[in-house]
Formats: structure tokens, sequence, C-alpha cells
């Protein structure tokens, strides 16, 4: 199953944990399950349909701008940080 | 993915494709711009670093012989505040657009207040002095501790602490709030037999570019606008100028001339929606060009920061612990680079034990730009410090403490994600080898440091076109802005795939209009993504020209292999034919070919650099002298080997200067006091030894040929390579920057 690097400001959420593995066949679907069994994780992550301005999602150490509908690997390993772009930084 | 193979083209250094126009000074740029019916614009700026706007009478402006419009923030479409979609992140709107000019508040002293256009320059300059302006002043914020305390002015009374979706109840000057975690902390300094903790300033710097921002605007009668600029990327203009003006992206042609310089601060947009304003008001086209005070006092620099750093090793040389509070200033408006320089500032070390905690915190300053490495070279200056002060008590050299502790691939950063293949190891075992690191180096007050540094480098979204001409040439359409010689690097990578010499490829950097979507040159991403889009559009060109082979042969596609520059027929036909010639024969055999591409590649790969510099230091002046610099750096293949040497050179020059001398001087009010190239003192070719660039070449896996930006990672190591070779020289840490005469003398008591 993918495994989920939990933000360190979200922990709260997750029992201290700081990774997590969580089913899902794409972005969405880990999101989603993630919130399942961590309620409050989507909303930390998501705005409405999308992700939240100013974070962006690293699979397998690669930087990944594709959507949510991405398909992920079952050992994927994701992390959400904040977004670089262009020379730009969101901080 | 990367190619591993004998190159003809790759790695070769032919002449630039814009040299011949460039040093013959036909090339045009922004301010050579002309066209019939031109009007001149003029910015009027806040003498005020803090300010209520009272009132703005443009009364007697108007009124003065030659001025044809007047525009204020009244005149931009809307003040409704939504989250304006700039493709690469959601930002304000109404800080976008009270930043181009301002509403309610002047946020800092050149903050742009209203505009004139009028048939010269003097004409216009002299209205914006018959603009009456009343003010309220306010109490300014000019530095980060101050603005973090909890009675400081409020530069927003609506800004409040947002982290990671939770916002605070209270307003604040601390826009946001960042934190990565990894391991235990307090565990790891447990561990430690040693714990350095230092605090660290540094100063407001800025991009230096050498050609001031620019634009001209004008409206078809259709209402199309056209905007001739020098920018880091036309789209990105588009869109700015789309969510400004509130007018549809359909309708906006940003035209991209040639840029004398942009290192990141010329994405941010200025003067454009300012000139398009003007050009709608007075139905002329209008040009607006900023002079060196404007720049400096109304374009964003990189930020100035308050930053802590503590760490802990055991006596054999393992760092167990790192933590670090990092508070960045982002100008007048929320945005700092702080989350980079987050992610970047232990990034090369495999550390099991991290605390990082960023804060992005506004002040009454220009709103902060990207910089080479946005926020990195900041955190350098504290980590790298740190990381040299235990290599001394530790007794261990320097570069193999970094070494034992240096991350390789399956090594995770603090903030999480995993390396692929880096080459860290690889640049500091090329500056053990460097003669330069054994070099004698023993004389009074001369000194050597060591520091590295870490930049992500970046993918996006780059197009290309490539049209096929009857000789044999190739005429390549492509959209990213050539600031570094990326029409060669990126010419090269098409001429390689096509088998033909890179003098035969036409690069022309094209608006709009005339090519696909294409990112910013920025992020060290060009030679990268839109190379790699090169050679995407290269093989759709191989593609295409194998079946008019097959088709001129009467012989099945896959029985038409290509190399070297030649079809041939592998059926035992024995036919054989150049890409030239059959490049002749496109007309007989179906039609022009045009070959295409767009990529949005992951896989940017990490950059690494280390760098070696030996200092003399003057205890009776404090001046500070570079004797000798080597600067090794992972590019994963260079493309054109000189123009990764230029911009190793070029970030190693600007890191020096941020490190030695510049700064923004304010002075109580909040007024920058050395806004010219006079004062704000830039390194020049009469300051420096040559910059020796020693490339390292550890393929990236993410590109076909293995290439890795190579733009930003050089401005990271110097200010802390420099402070640990002054401490080397005269036995005392310098923890601000710049650290300028001044800055020594008083370090050595002597002032």
């Amino acid at each position: 199953m993918p495994v989920v690097g939990i933000p360190a400001l979200m922990r709260n959420l997750t029992d201290g944990e700081d990774s997590v593995t969580v089913s899902g066949n794409t972005i969405r679907e880990v999101i989603e399950n993630l919130d399942k069994r961590y309620p409050g994780t989507k909303e930390k992550l998501c705005e409405g349909d999308r992700l939240r301005p100013g974070i962006a999602i690293y699979v397998n150490g690669i930087l990944i701008r594709a959507n949510l509908r991405e398909q992920i690997d079952a050992d994927a390993e994701l992390h959400f940080l904040p977004a670089i772009s262009g020379g730009v930084s969101s901080g | 993915m990367a190619e591993n193979k004998d190159y003809k083209v790759i790695g070769t250094r032919p002449i630039r494709h814009d040299g011949v126009d460039k040093v013959t000074g036909r090339a045009i740029y922004g301010a050579d711009f002309q066209i019939t019916g031109l009007l001149h614009g003029r910015v009027l700026r806040s003498p005020h670093a803090h300010a209520r706007i009272l009132s703005i009478d443009t009364s007697r402006a108007e009124a003065l012989d030659g001025v044809k419009g007047i525009v204020t923030a009244d005149d931009l479409p809307t003040a409704e505040d939504k989250m304006a979609d700039l493709g690469e992140g959601a930002v304000s709107l109404k800080y976008l657009c009270d930043n181009i000019l301002a509403s309610d508040k002047a946020l800092y002293r050149g903050h742009a207040i209203a505009a004139v256009a009028a048939t010269s320059p003097h004409i216009a300059e002299e209205a914006c002095q018959l603009i009456d302006v009343e003010y309220e002043v306010l109490t300014p914020v000019m530095e980060v501790r101050q603005a973090m305390e909890s009675d400081a002015p409020l530069l927003h009374e609506n800004l409040k602490t947002s982290s990671l979706g939770e916002t605070s109840e209270e307003s604040s000057n601390v826009a946001s709030h960042i934190q990565h975690k990894k391991g235990d902390i307090e565990k790891g300094f447990a561990e430690a037999d040693i714990v350095i903790e230092r605090e660290f300033v540094t100063g407001t710097v800025h991009q230096g570019y050498i050609e001031p921002h620019n634009a001209t605007a004008h409206y078809n009668q259709d209402g199309h606008l056209t905007v001739w600029c020098s920018t880091q990327g036309a789209f990105t203009v588009r869109e700015q100028l789309a969510e400004i003006l509130q007018y549809p992206i359909s309708k906006i042609k940003v035209v991209p001339l040639e840029i004398g310089g942009g290192f990141g601060g010329k994405i941010n947009v200025y003067v454009k929606p300012v000139a398009a304003l003007l050009a709608k008001q007075t139905g002329k086209p209008v040009k607006v060009l900023m002079n060196r005070a404007d720049v400096f006092e109304g374009t964003g620099p990189t930020p100035a920061s308050f930053i802590t750093v503590k760490m802990g090793a055991t006596k054999d040389g393992k760092i167990t612990a790192a933590q670090t509070s990092m508070a960045f200033e982002a100008g007048a408006y929320p945005g700092s680079p702080v989350g980079a320089g987050a992610m970047c500032i232990f990034a090369p070390y495999n550390i099991d034990n991290v605390l990082i905690d960023g804060y992005d915190v506004v002040v009454n300053k220009p709103k902060s730009a990207p910089y080479r490495a946005p926020g990195a070279t900041n955190a350098a200056f504290g980590s790298e410090t740190v990381v040299d002060e235990l290599a001394e008590k530790l007794n261990i050299d320097p570069l193999e403490l970094r070494v034992m502790n240096g991350a390789k691939e399956g090594d995770h950063r603090a903030d999480g994600p995993v390396y692929p293949r880096i080459g860290f190891i690889e640049t500091l075992e090329a500056a053990k080898e460097h003669p330069h690191y054994s070099s004698e180096n023993g004389k009074k007050h001369h000194g050597r440091g060591i520091a590295s540094g870490f930049w992500f480098n970046i993918g996006l979204e780059s197009s290309v076109t490539i049209n096929v001409n009857p000789d044999g040439t190739i005429n390549l359409v492509e959209g990213s802005t050539d600031i570094g010689g990326t029409r060669a690097s990126i010419a090269m990578q098409a001429a390689e795939v096509l088998g033909i010499p890179a003098e035969s490829v036409n690069p022309s950097v094209v608006d709009t209009n005339s090519v696909g979507y294409t990112a910013v040159t920025g992020g060290s991403r060009t030679t990268f993504a839109t190379g790699y889009a090169a050679y995407e559009a290269a093989q759709d060109v191989k593609r295409q020209m194998i079946e008019r082979a097959a088709k001129l042969w009467d012989v099945d596609e896959e029985n038409v292999q290509f190399a070297d520059g030649e079809f041939s027929s592998i059926n035992g036909k024995e036919e054989q034919i150049s890409f030239r010639d059959l490049s002749g024969k496109l007309s007989e055999t179906g039609g022009p070919v045009v070959g295409r591409a767009t990529v949005d590649p992951p896989g940017a790969g990490g950059a690494f650099a280390t760098h070696v510099v030996d200092v003399a230091v003057d205890v009776e002046t404090g001046k500070v002298e570079i004797l000798r610099y080597t600067a090794t750096q992972d590019a994963g293949k260079a493309i054109h080997p000189s123009y990764v040497e230029g911009q190793i050179q070029g970030g190693v020059v600007q890191g020096i200067g941020w490190a030695l001398n510049e700064e923004y001087i304010y002075n109580e009010e909040g007024t920058m006091t050395n806004a010219s190239f006079l004062d704000y003192r830039m390194p020049t070719c009469l300051d420096l030894p040559m910059i020796d660039a020693v490339i390292v070449e550890v393929p990236n896996p993410g590109h076909p040929y293995g290439v890795r930006g190579v733009g930003e990672v050089p401005i990271v190591p110097p200010p802390a390579a420099i402070a640990n070779a002054i401490y080397d020289a005269i036995g005392i840490r310098m923890e601000e920057l710049p650290m300028s005469p001044d800055r020594l003398l008083k370090a050595l008591g002597k002032i």
C-alpha cells in the first residue's frame, strides 16, 4: 500500500504518526482513505476538489504536478510540501 | 532514462545563435522598441515606507501640456479580493493589484501610486510632480524580528497567520508558519557529544539585473492588447495581465524582447499593467521604462532574514540532530521564499532528527521576488557555517565531515521526499581532489573556507515546434526567454537527435500567440524542460523523416534506420540519404515536415554544489579580498559546457556580492539610502579572480541526456564559504550579511 508522509503540522490529527500506509490507486483515493482513518486531514490538504494553493505532491521523491486523479503505484511514497514554481516559492 | 553514448553535439561549445546580434548591438531590448504614435509613461512613487493614502488629486497634472492620460488604483478594474489563478498557484488579487498601484495604503518607499502618459518622458516626469497625494504617515516596520513582535504596527489589518489550513484569530504581520519534523529532535541532541547553536542575520539584496523593467502596451481597435517587454516568461505576464486587468487571456499577446538579466526578478509584473492601463485610456501605444532607483525601490529584492541554527554531532562526526527557526521578510505582501529555504537548509545531509520552523513575515519593503535559488542562500549561510564550526570543534576536515554525513540516493530529505540519484558526494570528492584544496594557504590573515548547497530545480511545461527547411536546416520555435545561452543549449539537443550541427538550427523565441504554453525561464528549468521538448520535437521530426525515406525508397518504415544524420535502408536495397538531402525532397514526398512536442517533465533532478574559497582579510580596513575560488557542481550532463561554467561563475559572483557588500541600507524613515549602482556595491571583474568552475556529471535519470538545471545552486554556498574563510583567516565567526568592512572592523573591535 502507498505510504504517506504526514506533514508536521498535521500530525495532531494522526496521533503523532509521521508516516502511515493508506490504500488507494490514485492520489485522490489515498487522501480520501487517509481522511477516513484520520478525519480532518483532507481539509488540511485540499480546498474543495483541489489541493490547497501552495501545496505540492512528491511521489517517490519526484515532484508531481498532475491532478488528484494521478495513478500511483502500490508501493508509492507520497509527501505533501510547499509548492515551488518557476523560481517562485510560496511561503 | 538518461542516454549514455558518445555525443556529436552535446558537450561541445558552439557559438551562441544570438551572439552576433548581441555583440553588434542589433538585438532589440525593451528600451529600443519603437512604434508609431508612442507615448511615454512615468510612475509616481510613494515617498513614505508606510502611509495611508487619504486622497490623490491629478488636476494640476492633467492641465500640463502634453499629458495624455493619468491612472491610479481606481483605474484597475476590480478591488474585489479573490484568489487569482496564475497557473502555478493562487495569489490574492487585491495584493497583486495593490502592488501595481496602491489603493488604500503605501506599504513601502517606492510603492507605485499613479502613472502619467505624455508626449515625452520629461513631460510625464514633470506631471508626476504635479500630482497631489495626501498621506497619513504611519510608523514603518523595517525588520523581521520587529515585525513579529505582538505590538508591532500591522501592515494589513486583516492578515492572519496561516498554518497548513489553520488560521490565527488575531491579525499579525506573520503571514504563514511552516514546519518540517523528522525523527526525535530531543533524542538527537541527547545523542550528540557537541552541540552548536548560532543566530544569523542576512540583509535585503537585489538581483541587480543590468536592464531595468520596461513595457510597451497597445490596444488594437478590436480590443486586442499587445505588450512588448522584458520578462522571464511571456506566458506568466499574459496570466498576470489577464487577472490584474480582468481581461480575456485570448485578447492578450505578450511579445518577449531580449532580456538584460532577470535572476528571478523578472517574473512578477510591475509596469506592464500600468502601460496597458495608460494605453487603454489614451488609445495610443505607451512605453514605461524604469530607472535604476525605480528598480531598487519598486521591484522585489530577495528577503532579509533572521535564522537560528542548532546542530549536534558525536565525537566521531555523525550529525545527530539539526534544528532551525527561519523568519523571512516577504516585503509588503505575503510570499517570501521561506518555504524553499526551509526545504533546502539541511538538504545536503542525511540527518535522523530534524526540526525546521519557517515564518513568512510582511515588512515595509518592496514585495520580495525570487532570486536564484530563492531562500536557499540565506539558509545555507546559517547551516553551512555551523557545519564548519562542528568540523572545527571535532577536529575533522570540513570536506570529510560533509562526506561522512552527505545525502545519497535513497536517503530522505528532512521534509520527507526520498532522493533519486544525486551527485552531492561527487561534488565533495571533486573539491577534495582539486589542486586548490591541497594548495598552501598559510599566510597571516589569509584563510580558506568551504561550503555546500542544494537547490531543487523544477520541470514545468514547455513547448517546441520544429520546421524542416529544404536545405537541411531546421527552424526551432520556442517560448523560453533566453537569459543564459539557452537558444544554444536547446538547439543542441534537437541537433543531436537529428544528426545535424548546432549551427543548422535557427532558434526563435516567439510571442504567446506563436508557440504552445511555456512556463518561465526560472527554477533552473529551461535547458532541462524546454530542452526536453526540443528533444521530443526532434524525435517527432525523425519519425516523419523516416516515413518520407520509406516512401522515397518504397520500403516499409521499419526497414529504414537513422544514425549520425543518415537514413539508410536495411532491407537489402542499400539506399542511403542524408538528413539534408532528404529535407530537399519533402515536397515530392508529402509536403512540409513539422515536429512538435509539449512536455511537463517530473524528475528535474536536484543540484548540489561545493565551493572552496581563499580570502585575505585586511585587518586595518576590514576589506576582504577573494584570492582564489573553486566551485564544483553536479550538472547532470553539461549540454554546452561554456554556458554551464558561465552560470556557475555568475552565481558565484552574485553570491560574493551578497556575502561582502550588497544590502539595502535604510534610514529611520524606511528610505533606501543607496538606490544606485554607485552606492549599492556589486562586485566587478576588477574585484575578483577567475572563478574556477568544475563541472561534475552525475546524469539525471529524469532527462534523456541526463541534464540537471545549473543556474541557481551556484549562488547558495558563497556567503557561508566566505564566512568560513574569514574565520580561518582571523578567528572570528561572522554571523551577519553582508560581511562588509564596517562589520569586519566592529567584529575586530576596531570601531
